[in-house]
């Protein structure tokens, strides 16, 4: 398998090599040496330098995806390059990407930072396909980044990239439906996006994702309703099909007076209910409620909006888009007042020159409008004329057309042109020629009788198909009046001995029997072949000899007894069981026996009651209830996602829903209770929907600038970008802030100086430049060995070194940094008593000769002194083992926040066991099973003995890859195995890092967009102060303080525990307990999290 | 809305697929096998085909069928005309639209595939855009990329999709200005036996091949606009002025494109350019039959009938035809039984002829079907509906442009029963 689909790959390869494309390939005489290799060379090329081979090796791979076959081995080397130069490469990695990614989604994930770079640009197509191509990558983590970037977008300046945004709805929607209250949010902010960009995709959005939620729609009905012709046509058909709908709900039915006259009071039952259960005295009063009604309906005056609707689509009927005109059509079929109906004829007429796959969609829904308006399309009748070079689909739908257009008037035409048809080659066709023949028959009463000659005629026809269509069509006709025509039964009764076609037999054998009145001679001898012949026949022309059997024995028993038990005993021994069925009971029936019961009585009843003639209906008769032009009226069946076309309401709905008041921006209207949060709009007149493209211009730009000052929360920032608009020239602000950087940063530079000169050491402000620089980088590796080292080193050297050091370096930053360790040390001591005593000693030892050492130190920033504050809340414990599940053993877990010393990367925990039962346990020890992808655990050390009623704890290590995900353990006793989940909360997967103030601002400044996350909440009145910010952010994430000029802002900073990506925390307070919550974070995911953590910890 | 298509060719093999959303498996064509086999034409495949999972709508062009597979519910012709216009598409980037082309511009396919669909949903169809996104390759440029390196993606972000007049693309320099204008009319009728018409229509379009600098602003009148039933336009025509005044006004894209279709309706009396005489007979119980069939101008003004063509599918029974053209070349396909007979042009002073025997079947009656005729033919320089452009105007850019018009009759479904 693997080999042949090797040789595929290696001839595939070969092929290519005579293609233009790749023949100046230099590499690929190399490539094809090496088969047994697959896609070495390609991941070689793509891993070189130079732009030409990776774009090589890039275009085979796309053309193998192009050919269906598996690239996917080459995700990692392909995914490389998603930041290429080369504009090419990138996008045919873009499209390699969106391919691949699901199948391989952690892997996908490295590429994601690219595009969140990309959702940053200036400029804005770059934004958009940043965005297309984020939301295209099907991977589910990535969701809550998505929604960000989707809810970003969704207020960008540019409307393009809005349009992506709105594109990117479904997408995500597709990819976890449980964001749907959130995007129908974002939905809401775009409909009332006054470009026509934007409309189109936004309405495909809303019908994706929330087509029930039509109050979304009233506010931009007349909006729609204007920008539609200027829409792309794509767009127009979305919107067209949704305001069909809408349409639907919130007008009366133009037609209603017009439909009560036709039904003559019969379909309308519904209506008059509830006034009949009012006045209950009378029943003769049907007719008076129903001219009453008619009285109450007669005034029908449009509402303006349904008018606006009609007048608005009208010019669509002339797109060029065969999908818009369809669009258009169905709208006005099951909208307009019947009068106006009549113009879409035209259109559709025109149609029918298009493809056949076209035509064969329009005279799908042709055919059902015939039905129901037929006088619409009987001036154009002889455009449904058919040739012979039309394919048999096509030509059949046609026929269906003519039939349903004929009448009195043009019978006779359409059935010349039918003689023609008959005699085409085309035999499916002929088929339905005959048969279109018959309804038109059944239908029109003049022509019955010159259809039924025809009909004979065929009979006579060389070609079976056509005389076995035409018995069967003429049976359908003769039920109608049998009397008249017994000769023409005697002639069918004598094809009886040419025509094989079963369905045919069945017939002829049907009528005889059921006219064997009118041929008493023939019938008993047509039996009698028939059981001559019965082992042979189909099973639907046995059932028929059976019915015909029992039929000539009720009637003319004397002749045909011997025959039917014949034929009967025939039957009881046939394979199919319907066959031995049907005797059966036909036996017990007719056959008179001693056991017979009351039912044979009735048996001539039964066989040769009067059978009502079948009514030869259209295929596409009650086809429209379904919405016209859709696939579900296509196929006749609802297909998924189908919207029920709503039934028109009997009482309009509030017109003034639709209202837009002038624009006030903070009113609420008075329809708060359809939450409709957003800001109102201007107006939209009518004659500026009806403008060409020169004047959409103008709107483009108005509603751009009104949709700027309308978004409040981010005005800043869209004004910003407004003045970068297309040049990507650099935002005002965003200088603003590097100067103001600057000069922070000098002067910061200067008390630093200042305060080394005062200590007269020169090495030591090396030394510090040094640490800034370390704490800057993000892989500080240093730094984070000496912190674990210092924490949890049992030995007393370092311990000294500490010592030693400290005393020395009596600088700023250092102190700070020591702070920093002696918060979360001084963590742990508060923590421990809660806990276990065993670990901690030494810990507690090193915080108390570190708490000395710091003792000795001077702070001369007073603005640092607050920091100091550490969280005096004890840690929160989690269970792990329940004592009951655990048999007597129970275990909890807490994150006490010292680093964790064997591996940096690794988040402590400490486990708590307790042995509640009766005996001891034994080997308490650890498996790892089941971990997510890149997890990995350091095992605790086996407690070897844990006597009951005691307890012990250890320290063990998760590197949980700085996600929320539960790291799945197995723990074993000597005798059990217990699984075991520990999740992390957000705040512990980071380790506290000190800042200075500018290094925090630099850093956040390049963290903002995408990686800021911005929360408003109010602070309770007790917990407003500093002090209680800071311990209860630090309780809820493990952060360290970093000091602030201000005194309303708290800073706080840290680095996730794996990947040391920066994690900025801001907490700026203002009057009354008003606060604002920031967040920038280069991992979104964490970011978002940690937002809600903090905030629940701020608020509670 | 698309989630996947698959290009398959005439023996079945599925030589390209594009996912826009999950992957599914090209194993869902089969049940599109299934049909095809079910359907004894090519053309009879059925364009919708439902299966339990998803809806699969074809287009079948170039002998290519173009199979989209859908989940949910969505306007059938939707998909329909997007698909007709991605082989426009390709059509107007490799000059044809066929299985080697594609085959061996797959990258540039999958690269316009990609921007003409977001999630299944049309995002650039317009060719203006797309050639600016993505340059159609040339033999110059294949050159020119081999020795630069540089590639056929445009570097810079298309500008058009954002502007107002999303189907021109900016910065258009010539050297050159020229518009030109073709009228296009078709001609469908069905002729009866006798020769008198059964129904006749005239369809028309205007093409147009527009090189002009800079935003031209055109018009483009006529001298018998009330001649135009019905009409329908490019998205650049505006059609207010349509609607007031009957003059077309547009800022053109850029290139060749169809500026307006039109229909002239049936209620107008058609002039029909050409009438055949024929006799088309089988004797019953002799194994030949006659065929003799004569073409003549009728009502084309003085213009010449060019280029016609007549072609007859002769009933399943004939097995050879034995035939004499007076001029041109006929052929006689004994699989098919597709006659087809090249004329050329139709000389009003000797008219064209073909006179012979049909053999068939030993031993097989008579055939009761007759043959359909289908003509094809050109008439220059003359449109038979009578339109006349008026004037054509540019404004909005100083230089003169050079303008012309061309008028051409054609037969549409031009057929005569016999």
């Amino acid at each position: 398998m693997s080999a042949s689909s090797a040789f595929n790959e290696e001839k595939m390869g070969s092929s290519s090599v005579g293609e233009a494309e790749y023949a100046y390939d230099p590499v690929s005489g190399k490539i094809f040496s090496s088969d047994y290799n697959r896609h070495d060379d390609l991941k070689e090329m793509l891993d070189s330098n130079k732009d030409s081979l990776k774009l090589e090796a890039m275009k085979r791979i796309v053309a193998m995806i192009a050919r269906g076959k598996n690239a996917s081995d080459l995700f990692p080397a392909v995914v490389k390059n998603v930041a290429c130069k080369n504009i090419e490469v990138k996008k045919l990695v873009y499209v390699y990407l969106v391919r691949y990614a699901e199948e391989q989604q952690d892997l996908a994930l490295l590429s994601i930072s690219t595009f969140q770079r990309g959702l940053k640009d200036p400029n804005q197509l770059i934004r958009a396909s940043a965005l297309r191509v984020l939301s295209s990558i099907r991977v589910t983590i990535i969701v809550p980044i998505m929604m960000l970037a989707i809810k970003e977008a969704a207020s960008d300046m540019s409307p393009y990239v809005r349009k992506t945004a709105a594109h990117a709805i479904p997408k995500l929607y597709s990819l976890d439906p449980e964001q749907k209250d959130q995007l129908i949010e974002v939905i809401e902010k775009l409909l009332a996006d006054k470009t026509t960009l934007v409309a189109g995709s936004v309405v495909m959005a809303f019908e994706e994702v929330c087509p029930e939620r039509i109050d979304l729609i009233h506010k931009n009905y007349r909006k729609l309703c204007n920008l539609l012709i200027d829409v792309e046509e794509w767009g127009q058909v979305v919107i067209i099909n949704m305001l069909t709908r809408y349409a639907r709900t919130q007008f009366l039915n133009p037609n209603l007076n017009e439909s009560l006259l036709e039904d003559g009071g019969s379909g309308d039952k519904t209506f008059y209910g509830s006034d009949e259960d009012e006045d209950d005295d009378e029943k003769e009063n049907k007719e008076k409620a129903e001219a009453a009604a008619l009285a109450k309906r007669k005034p029908y005056v449009m509402d303006p909006d349904h008018r606006l609707l009609l007048r608005n689509t009208k010019p669509l009927l002339q797109s060029r888009n065969a999908a818009v005109v369809m669009a258009v059509a169905q709208l006005y079929f099951h909208l307009a007042p019947k009068a106006e109906v009549g113009v879409i004829a035209k259109a559709l007429v025109r149609l029918l020159r298009s493809h056949s796959e076209v035509q064969f969609v329009v005279l799908q829904n042709v055919a059902t409008m015939t039905i129901r308006r037929r006088g619409m399309f009987e001036p154009y009748l002889k455009s449904f004329y058919i040739r012979s070079t039309d394919p048999t689909l096509i030509k059949i739908l046609k026929l269906e057309v003519l039939t349903n257009l004929a009448n009195e008037t043009n019978i006779s035409t359409i059935l010349r042109e039918f003689q023609t048809y008959i005699k085409s080659m085309d035999k499916d066709f002929v088929a339905a020629t005959i048969q279109a023949i018959g309804r038109c028959a059944t239908n029109i009463g003049e022509v019955r009788d010159t259809c039924l000659n025809g009909l004979v005629q065929l009979l006579s026809n060389r070609d079976e198909l056509v005389v076995a269509e035409s018995v069967v069509v003429i049976k359908k006709l003769l039920q109608m009046q049998p009397e008249k025509h017994s000769d023409i039964i005697k002639h069918m009764a004598k094809l009886t001995d040419n025509i094989q076609v079963p369905m045919a037999r069945a017939s002829i054998l049907w009528l005889i029997g059921e006219y064997c009145e009118h041929v008493p001679k023939i019938a008993p001898d047509v039996l009698r072949k028939m059981a001559k012949s019965f082992t042979y026949e189909e099973d639907i022309v046995k059932l028929q000899i059976l019915n015909l059997a029992a039929k000539l024995y009720l009637t003319n028993s004397k002749q045909t007894k011997l025959l039917t038990q014949y034929v009967l005993n025939l039957a009881k021994y046939d394979q199919n069981y319907d066959i031995r069925d049907r005797a059966r009971f036909i036996r017990q029936l007719i056959v008179p026996t001693e056991k017979s019961g009351a039912l044979s009585k009735y048996a001539k009843k039964l066989f040769l009651a009067l059978k009502p003639a079948p009514v030869l209906e259209s295929p596409f008769k009650d086809r429209d209830h379904f919405q016209l032009g859709s696939l579900s009226h296509l196929l006749n069946a609802k297909a998924g996602g189908y919207q029920e076309l709503p039934d028109w309401p009997e009482a309009a709905p509030d017109p003034s829903v639709r209202n837009v008041e002038v624009p006030e921006w903070t009113k609420c209207s008075s329809r708060e209770k359809r939450k409709e949060k957003k800001v109102e709009k201007p107006f939209y007149s009518d004659s500026e929907g009806e403008s060409g493209p020169t004047e959409s211009a103008d709107s483009e730009t108005n509603s751009a600038s009104a949709s700027d000052s309308a978004s409040d929360s981010e005005q800043s920032r869209s004004s910003s970008e407004s003045e970068e608009s297309d040049e990507g020239s650099e935002s005002e602000e965003e200088k603003e802030n590097k100067n103001k950087k600057k000069v922070v940063k000098k002067a910061v530079k200067e008390s630093e100086s200042e305060q080394s000169s005062e200590e007269e050491n020169r090495k030591l402000e090396k030394k510090i430049k040094q640490q800034e620089k370390d704490s800057e980088t993000v892989s500080d590796d240093e730094e984070s060995d000496s912190e674990s080292s210092q924490s949890t080193s049992e030995d007393s050297e370092s311990e000294a070194e500490v010592k030693k050091k400290a005393p020395v370096s009596r600088t700023p930053p250092k102190p700070v940094k020591k702070e920093k360790k002696e918060m979360s040390l001084l963590d742990l001591d508060d923590f421990e008593p809660a806990t276990s005593p065993q670990v901690t000693p030494i810990s507690t030892l090193l915080s108390n000769s570190l708490v000395t050492d710091l003792e000795g130190l001077s702070l001369s920033d007073s603005v640092l002194a607050p920091s100091t504050i550490t969280p005096s809340g004890t840690l929160k414990s989690y269970e792990l083992l329940h004592r009951i599940t655990g048999e007597g053993l129970s275990v909890e877990y807490c994150f006490g926040r010292q680093p964790f010393s064997p591996d940096a990367n690794m988040v402590a925990v400490q486990l708590q066991f307790t042995n509640n039962s009766t005996s001891e346990t034994k080997n308490l020890h650890m498996k790892d099973v089941k971990l997510q992808s890149g997890m990995r655990v350091k095992e605790f050390p086996e407690i070897e003995l844990l006597p009951a009623g005691d307890t012990a704890s250890a320290v063990m290590g998760i590197d949980f890859c700085d996600s929320t995900q539960a790291a799945n353990l197995q723990l074993c006793t000597s005798t059990r195995k217990f699984f075991v989940s520990i999740q992390p909360p957000v705040g512990e997967l980071m380790r506290p890092v000190f800042l200075t103030e500018n290094e925090f601002k630099r850093e956040q400044g390049q963290l903002m967009g995408m990686n800021e996350l911005t929360e408003k909440l109010i602070l309770d009145a007790k917990y407003r102060n500093e002090h209680a910010i800071v311990q209860r952010v630090t309780t809820a994430a493990h952060l360290s303080r970093v000091p602030c000029g201000s005194d309303n802002e708290c800073r706080f900073a840290g680095r996730t525990v794996t990947s040391g990506s920066l994690v900025l925390v801001t907490v700026a307070t203002g009057e009354e307990g008003v606060a604002q919550l920031t967040v920038n974070c280069e991992k979104m995911v964490i970011g978002t999290m940690l937002v809600k953590d903090i905030l629940l910890a701020l608020t509670q | 809305m698309i989630h996947s298509l698959f290009l398959i060719n005439a023996s079945g093999d599925i030589f390209l697929e594009k996912h826009w959303k999950s992957v599914v498996s090209r194993s869902v064509c089969d049940y599109f096998f299934e049909a095809q086999e079910r359907a004894t034409e090519p053309e009879n495949v059925p364009p919708v085909i439902p299966t339990p999972h998803h809806y699969l709508i074809s287009v079948l062009r170039h002998r290519i069928y173009f199979v989209a597979v859908i989940q949910s519910e969505v306007p059938p012709l939707f998909v329909i005309e997007f698909l007709h216009r991605v082989v426009d598409t390709f059509q107007d980037y490799f000059g044809v639209c066929t299985e080697a082309a594609i085959k061996d511009n797959v990258v540039v396919v999958y690269e316009l595939l990609e921007e003409m669909l977001d999630n299944g949903f049309p995002l650039a169809t317009e060719s203006n855009i797309l050639k600016e996104l993505i340059k159609p390759p040339t033999i110059l440029r294949t050159m020119v990329n081999t020795i630069t390196g540089s590639t056929n993606v445009g570097e810079q972000l298309p500008t058009g999709q954002l502007s107002v007049v999303p189907w021109r693309r900016t910065g258009v320099k010539y050297t050159n200005n020229e518009a030109y204008f073709d009228v296009v009319e078709e001609i469908d009728a069905i002729i009866d036996k006798s020769g008198s018409t059964i129904t006749a229509e005239i369809q028309g379009v205007i093409d147009a091949c527009v090189k002009l600098t800079g935003m031209p602003d055109l018009t483009l009148s006529f001298m018998n606009p009330r001649l135009l039933d019905d009409v329908s336009f490019h998205p650049c025509v505006r059609f207010k002025r349509w609607e007031a005044e009957r003059i077309l006004s547009f800022i053109p894209p850029d290139g060749n494109f169809r500026l307006l279709s039109y229909h002239v309706s049936s209620q107008n009396l058609v002039a029909i350019p050409v009438y055949v005489k024929h006799n088309i007979t089988f004797r019953e119980g002799s194994s030949q039959g006659r065929f003799d069939l004569t073409l003549g101008p009728k009502q084309t003004m003085g213009k010449a009938v060019e280029s016609v063509l007549v072609s007859s599918q002769l009933p399943r029974g004939v097995l050879n035809a034995n035939l004499n053209p007076s001029q041109g070349a006929y052929t006689f396909d004994p699989v098919t039984k597709l006659l087809t007979w090249d004329v050329g042009k139709i000389n009003p002073q000797k008219l064209p002829n073909l006179k012979g025997t049909m053999n068939l079947q030993a031993g097989a009656s008579k055939p009761d079907e007759n043959p359909t005729i289908n003509i094809q033919f050109k008439i220059q320089q003359m449109a038979i509906s009578g339109l006349k452009v008026n004037r054509l105007d540019m404004y909005g850019e100083k230089y003169k442009p050079f303008k012309g018009i061309k008028y051409m009759t054609k037969a549409g479904k031009f057929q005569v029963r016999t």
